[in-house]
């Protein structure tokens, strides 16, 4: 076996980290991307794009909250077209960060490292991106922001828990503080490692404080192990609810088009499949402005274009699903949505552009040839992120516009405010994903270490993470 | 500047003198400060953001409201002083409205009203239960009047060539100009009205003329006051209750006219089926464009126009009257008369033929002679004098004058009501005659088109502000009593006309208080149980109580000034004209313009097409197939020489060659609302074809005008919203109905125990039978719920917010639909309510008498109720529709319901306001609600009584005994929801001899 590639990998053809690397080279190579003078012109270039369309969130919610919702193309019959396209769309794509952290973490899939830490802040920012639109698309923020949490008040009013979007509130918020919590204690060790590297004292007191001490003493390590495994235990069941709950919002409701028991599965594997080729579309990138070629290799990209198939399949089972049972109801209602989504409605391109992008395109990915070009490689994980997006589209706008009664159906435009809501969170997305890599460690130095040759001759059994 | 620094200026200065406090805020609307607060139409924010500095203020403000967001919930309200009265006035209760019998007018005919009043304010209207032209309900220009007097747009100030001129300084030029006229016996003078039944009007008129005998009284009015191809000498009333049988031509009896509000109860009440074997009416109706009269027709064949007195002759002749029936006009004709002549034939006395007033007097002739031939008249029909002074033509009318303008005879033309300047002939250059007129004076509640032409503008006083005296449409003259003191210092055309008699100043009370004081000299009247008054007094007291004289109706003996001409002759009705033919028709909510300025009317859809704040051309689907025609394009018409531009609305129903266009719109001086929206077909229409006129050409300009319509789909679908019969089915097995549902619902499977109500369990069921979709409910559930306007933009985005929409469907061929449909759609009220349930915040509850309560503090405005809502009848508030700002507005607002601020969703709340006054009256008096004690605004409204509201706990209430008929049926009953709000099926009752299809699910109960 050799003792530079990943020790599980069946093949053993590619290795997880490139050959000829020490633990002195490896440290100074992650940590130099943060303290190194020469950052690199592309990431001015992403950081002023982020910021721009950052700044057109600010305006859009500035003036949403001045004027009101109805400065979006929302309307009745569609209560909810875009805010909840895009919720649902982000909280997607966050589920990729915790699966790869806490599930990848529990079955001991070591080419999970060099991604884990970058695919966790992807979650934590996604997660932010998402959470801006439950409460800015209700009609007044400033009270959705707290009433929808049941505090203890003199009214002695609480939130209705028999509605689905108070289950979301409980999901969400859950997930986003174990995210963050699970980033923040992988980060520790790192911190420490910044806080020894680092050589103006303002940084070292800085990373100071947030390595909370950290010593590297076994001791440390025997308690970090614990918290971290206790953490990727208790994100693993959040990986499944999130996306569980978010669903409900849909089938506990008595729309054909949401109305489907389907949806749980369906959406998980949705969102797995979309946070991977998020991940997809975040690494590549990233992979070539910081020349990590080494630590992200071919072996990480097509494994992740592997698991981005399987999801996709089990996403496409999911249509074929919802049109059979929609079929095989013979309920009226359910086969007209059907008829209306994918024939004859307004909204039909769209469908026919979700199984573009969600179904047709990510087949090219049963090649082993395509999985590891580079340039097909992003291609077809930006065809996935626009096919999730469709996704949501067909599934929320496409059902509400035409419903029972045919003298309330109603046609649903965006406007450019809802444009623009959404680059923005795309923009707030970028600023904090390149904050991110230019402050902090996008890839776990010390787990990166563990696998190296010198790393792993005595306890290659353990694998894991040390 | 801001409207607080309005009021304080407003405050300061003024005298008790109503006079002096209008003249200063003249002046203040002069200022340069009131004039650009007045042009920005957003006064919050919009301009600023092309004005640097405006901008920073701009951006600031928007930081400051994410900032401050949170803050906005704990704003103090103002410290007001709440101050009782040291002396009560007599009746006034605080809360507790009083109501008042008045009357509007419509084409100078009385329309009977209640005004509720709260603390002297009138808040709403109805329709007056005593008076036979009412009985209770009322049309939609009664439900949006009270828009208008609050109207901020309307006239204030009394003007000379745009100068602010005072009263008397306007009786000191009149008298001037009177002095010269009376030397010439009045031979210069002009006086323009619209058509006048007032008698008192009538007498101060007469006395004018008599005195200045070459004076001349002119009359014009576009829409009631116009007639094509000479007026009917005699006018009918029709008596639709005992009618077995009726023949429409063209009449669009329940649409159209003062007595619209009385036919539709009348039909109606022959079309509700208690039980299956009760013999419903049959209407045949012949139209060239669709109305709601044709939208419940059992059979409708679509002429043109032109063809309806043809259609009236050959009938005629099938029933026994001498008349020379023309050539074909069609298979469907052909096929329809034989069966529609024997139905009539063997309903002799019991049926009737009506005319349309859009029909020349030929077409009147044939349906009386029709009716006489039959032995109608006396049991269906009854033909009296027309109700207007003088039955004047008036095109012909206008003609005279504006010939006698043109030739220079005119000196002083007193201008009283009417707009001429924009509702004149096309053919009639009435601007250019009124150049040559040395005085021009306007009398008129806007300063529109006319007023600015004019050298003197007198703001006319709203009807509720005036006193009057009104025939109803059988001639039942109704008083007119102000509910407010003129808002804007506004006169009345008969303080006027007085004032020219050589009596100013005597107030409109004084004087017709007086001209009934010696009409009751002089005549025996009698109340409504027929019994004569004790006193003067006690007649005058009685009469403003009750709001009419009943013994003045022309159906009672003796009431009639003049006997019933005889019949006028019948003639051989002329070849119709090849080519288009263009139907003129009033706008249903705006008329001719004159409601232009009022947004209720422009919101409130338009009946079958569902338009809002546009006029359209109908055309049907093969004409525009023919010319490659959709909706929204602009066309232009051509006839004659004369075009317009107006956009197509594809209208099923519309008969193949008419373009149906409809007038009212393209005004450029009626208000901020209604200034320059849609387009002006006045342009085509001339003095000799004022309704109709063939040989017209279209050419498709290539432009589209956005039209928002609150309606995107008009078919049912398979789906039966609304379920129809026809009466032999339903007669045969009356289980009918409840199997058109697409599953056998099963009983409920709720997890949840079901709620218990021990007292009131409130529901309401709406007949569609009697349902014409007219949409008067809307308008009464607008103006008795505090409904704001949101727009025509917002419309087409769909978010207009009625509680109550009227869903129509069309059946069959849209080419030639054999049904229409409507349907009222207030909130279902539902058991298993599934707004409920996914509301996060619990803002939307279920109330122990089984309301679906919204708590609009509660909400934050998830929309989720809404979309989980299968009726989609709930409505949000996208952006801040309510008017806080307007200041006039203020005093319209129902204080009983809560304006709705943004962020809000609301909904139909069944009038809960109501139901908690008469809970309030029944704990009083230590008693249950009373069946009927709660009337829902939408019920009290409708004229065709098909919405009924009540206990559904009292078995013997009437919505009880509606929901247990068989034709009862829940909308979407196959989901669950268990509405409270139940529909009675539409039973059709074609003639058997002459079937109609029917929709696919009325005759097989589909799965």
């Amino acid at each position: 076996m050799d003792g530079t590639s990943n020790p599980q990998d069946p093949l053993g053809t590619v290795p997880v980290l490139a050959p000829g690397h020490s633990y002195r080279s490896m440290t100074d190579k992650l940590v130099g991307i943060v303290f190194s003078k020469n950052t690199p012109t592309a990431w001015f270039v992403f950081m002023a794009v982020g910021f721009t369309l950052l700044t057109v969130l600010t305006v859009s919610l500035c003036y949403l909250v001045l004027k009101g919702v109805g400065i979006w193309g929302n309307n009745v019959p569609v209560g909810w077209a875009f805010d909840i396209i895009n919720f649902v769309w982000w909280i997607g794509i966050g589920h990729a960060g915790t699966l790869i952290s806490a599930i990848l973490l529990l079955f001991k899939q070591d080419w999970r490292t060099s991604i884990n830490r970058f695919a966790e802040a992807m979650t934590l920012f996604a997660v932010a991106c998402a959470a801006i639109f439950p409460i800015f698309h209700t009609g007044r923020p400033w009270l959705a922001a707290y009433w929808l949490f049941p505090y203890p008040n003199v009214m002695g009013l609480w939130p209705n828990f028999k509605s689905p979007l108070i289950w979301d509130v409980f999901a969400v918020s859950t997930y986003a503080t174990v995210s963050a919590l699970f980033w923040y204690v992988g980060l520790i060790p790192d911190l420490a490692t910044f806080r020894d590297k680092a050589e103006k004292p303002w940084q070292k007191r800085i990373y100071g404080i947030l390595a909370m001490g950290w010593r590297g003493s076994a001791r440390h390590w025997f308690r970090y192990e614990t918290a971290y495994l206790i953490l990727a235990g208790l994100s693993t069941p959040l990986v499944l609810s999130v996306h569980t709950v978010v669903s409900f919002d849909f089938a506990v409701s008595n729309l054909p088009g949401w109305h489907a028991t389907i949806f749980p599965p369906y959406f998980v594997a949705g969102a797995i499949y979309a946070g991977f080729a998020m991940v997809l579309t975040l690494a590549i990138p990233l992979r070539a402005i910081y020349k990590l070629h080494d630590f992200i290799t071919m072996r990480h990209l097509e494994n992740m274009a592997k698991v981005t198939l399987v999801t996709g399949l089990i996403v496409c089972y999911g249509y074929a699903c919802e049109v059979f049972f929609g079929w095989y109801s013979g309920n009226q209602y359910e086969r007209f949505m059907l008829q209306n989504r994918i024939i004859s409605g307004p909204y039909a391109w769209s469908y026919w552009m979700l199984l573009l992008c969600n179904f047709l395109v990510p087949q090219l990915l049963w090649v082993k040839k395509y999985r590891r070009n580079i340039a097909i490689l992003f291609t077809v994980s930006m065809f996935v992120n626009v096919g999730m997006w469709l996704e949501r589209f067909v599934i929320i706008v496409t059902s509400l516009h035409r419903d029972f009664l045919p003298g309330s159906w109603d046609m649903y435009y965006p406007t450019r405010w809802d444009f623009m809501t959404f680059f923005g969170t795309i923009g707030l997305f970028l600023t904090l994903m390149f904050l991110f890599v230019r402050v902090l460690p996008m890839i776990s130095i010390f787990e990166m270490r563990t696998l190296l040759p010198e790393a792993s001759p005595k306890h290659k059994s353990e694998g894991g993470a040390h | 500047m801001t409207f607080a620094d309005i009021r304080s200026r407003l405050a300061s200065p003024t005298t008790p003198d109503g006079r002096a406090y209008w003249r200063s805020l003249d002046e203040l609307a002069n200022t340069p400060e009131f004039q650009d607060y007045v042009a920005r139409e957003f006064p919050s924010q919009a301009s600023e953001f092309n004005d640097p500095a405006g901008r920073r203020q701009f951006l600031k403000l928007m930081g400051a409201s994410l900032a401050l967001a949170g803050v906005s919930a704990c704003t103090r309200q103002p410290d007001e002083a709440i101050v009782p009265y040291v002396r009560q006035p007599e009746e006034v209760i605080p809360g507790r409205p009083l109501f008042y019998a008045t009357a509007m007018s419509e084409g100078g005919v009385g329309m009977a009203l209640l005004a509720e009043n709260h603390l002297g304010r009138p808040t709403k209207l109805e329709g007056n239960p005593e008076h036979p032209a009412s009985l209770g309900a009322t049309d939609i220009f009664g439900q949006a009047a009270v828009l208008s007097l609050y109207d901020p747009d309307r006239s204030r100030t009394l003007r000379y060539r745009g100068d602010t001129r005072t009263w008397t300084g306007f009786v000191t030029a009149l008298q001037g100009a009177l002095m010269t006229q009376s030397a010439l016996e009045g031979a210069g003078l002009r006086i323009l009205t619209e058509p006048i039944t007032s008698p008192s009007l009538a007498a101060q008129m007469q006395m004018l003329l008599a005195s200045l005998p070459q004076a001349k009284w002119h009359q014009w009015d576009a829409v009631y006051g116009t007639v094509q191809g000479g007026a009917p000498s005699a006018t009918p009333l029709y008596n639709f209750k005992d009618a077995d049988i009726v023949v429409a031509l063209d009449a669009d009896f329940m649409g159209f006219g003062a007595s619209a509000v009385r036919y539709t109860k009348d039909f109606s009440s022959r079309r509700k089926i208690g039980t299956p074997t009760d013999q419903l009416n049959r209407l045949y109706v012949v139209e060239p464009i669709p109305t709601i009269t044709g939208s419940k027709a059992d059979h409708k064949v679509a002429l043109k126009a032109a063809d309806i007195h043809a259609a009236a002759a050959a009938l005629a002749a099938a029933v026994g009257v001498p008349a020379t029936a023309g050539a074909s006009l069609g298979d469907k004709w052909q096929k329809t008369l034989p069966v529609m002549a024997a139905d009539l034939l063997a309903h002799r006395g019991r049926s009737i033929v009506v005319a349309g007033p859009h029909q020349p007097a030929a077409v009147h002739a044939l349906a009386r002679a029709m009716n006489e031939a039959l032995g109608n008249v006396g049991t269906t029909v009854t033909y009296t004098a027309p109700v207007t002074v003088t039955p004047a033509d008036g095109v012909a009318s206008l003609s005279a004058l504006v010939a006698d303008m043109q030739a220079g005879k005119v000196d002083v033309l007193v201008i009283l009501g009417a707009n001429p300047v924009f509702t004149a002939p096309a053919d009639l250059d009435f601007t250019g005659a009124l150049a040559k007129v040395a005085t021009r004076i306007h009398l008129g509640l806007y300063y529109d088109e006319t007023a600015e032409l004019c050298d003197w503008h007198v703001p006319e006083a709203h009807f509720l502000e005036s006193w009057g005296d009104l025939r109803s449409f059988d001639g039942t003259v109704t008083i007119q009593q102000p509910l407010i003191a003129p808002l804007y210092d506004g006169r009345q055309a008969i303080e006027l006309l007085s004032t020219m008699n050589g009596a100013p100043g005597r107030s409109p009370a004084e004087l017709i208080k007086e001209h009934w004081m010696q009409a009751f000299a002089t005549r025996a009247f009698a109340n409504a149980a027929g019994q004569p008054y004790a006193s003067v007094d006690a007649f005058w007291r009685a009469t403003l109580h009750e709001g009419f004289i009943a013994s003045t109706s022309y159906l009672r003996a003796g009431a009639m000034a003049t006997g019933v001409a005889a019949n006028d002759a019948i003639t051989a009705p002329a070849a119709s004209v090849a080519g288009l033919e263009v139907v003129f028709r009033p706008d249903p909510h705006v008329l001719d313009g004159r409601h232009a300025n009022n947004g209720w009317l422009q919101e409130v859809p338009k009946p079958l097409s569902k338009l809002t704040w546009d006029n359209a051309a109908y055309v049907s689907y093969a004409t525009a197939e023919e010319y490659h025609l959709k909706n929204e394009d602009v066309i232009e018409i051509t006839i004659n020489g004369r075009t317009a531009k107006m956009p197509v609305w594809v209208m099923p129903g519309t008969a193949d060659g008419v373009i149906g266009v409809f007038f009212g719109y393209g005004r450029v001086k009626a208000g901020r609302i209604g200034s320059n929206i849609g387009h002006n077909p006045f342009t085509l229409r001339t003095g000799a074809a004022p309704w109709f006129q063939g040989g017209a050409t279209i050419v498709r300009t290539g432009e589209m005008h956005i039209l928002a319509s609150t309606q995107t789909h008009f078919a049912m679908e398979g789906r039966n919203p609304v379920r129809v019969v026809d009466s032999a089915d339903y007669q045969a097995d009356p289980s009918i109905v409840a199997h058109m549902s697409h599953f056998e619902v099963p009983p409920s499977l709720s997890l949840y125990p079901a709620f218990e109500y021990k007292g009131n369990k409130w529901g309401m069921a709406i007949d569609l039978n009697a349902c014409n979709g007219c949409g008067v409910c809307i308008a009464a559930c607008v103006s008795e719920n505090n409904i704001p306007v949101v727009g025509k933009e917002q419309v087409k985005r769909s978010r207009e917010m009625h509680w109550i929409r009227v869903d129509t469907y069309f059946e069959g061929d849209p080419a030639e639909p054999s049904g229409t449909y409507h349907q009222p759609l207030p909130c279902q009220q539902c058991e298993n309510a599934p707004c409920e349930v996914v509301c996060p915040v619990a803002a939307t509850v279920h109330s122990d008498e089984g309301l679906n309560d919204m708590v609009y503090n509660r909400c934050v405005g998830t929309r989720y109720c809404s979309n989980n809502c299968p009726y989609k009848v709930r409505r949000f508030n996208f952006m801040l529709y309510a008017d806080f700002t307007t200041p006039e507005l203020k005093a319209q607002r129902n204080p009983d319901v809560t304006i709705r601020s943004r962020g809000v969703m609301e909904k139909c709340t069944y009038c809960v306001q109501r139901i908690n006054h008469a809970r309030v009256d029944a704990k009083t008096g230590d008693r249950p609600i009373a069946d009927g004690e709660v009337v829902t605004a939408c019920q009290q409204a409708c004229p065709a009584e098909a919405i009924v509201f009540g206990d559904l706990n009292n078995p013997e209430s009437k919505v009880s005994q509606l929901a247990a008929q068989q034709r009862n049926y829940s909308l979407l009953d196959d989901l669950g929801t268990r509405p409270r709000t139940t529909y009675l099926a539409v039973v059709r009752n074609p003639n058997p001899a002459l079937p109609t299809e029917l929709p696919g699910g009325a005759k097989t109960s589909s799965h």
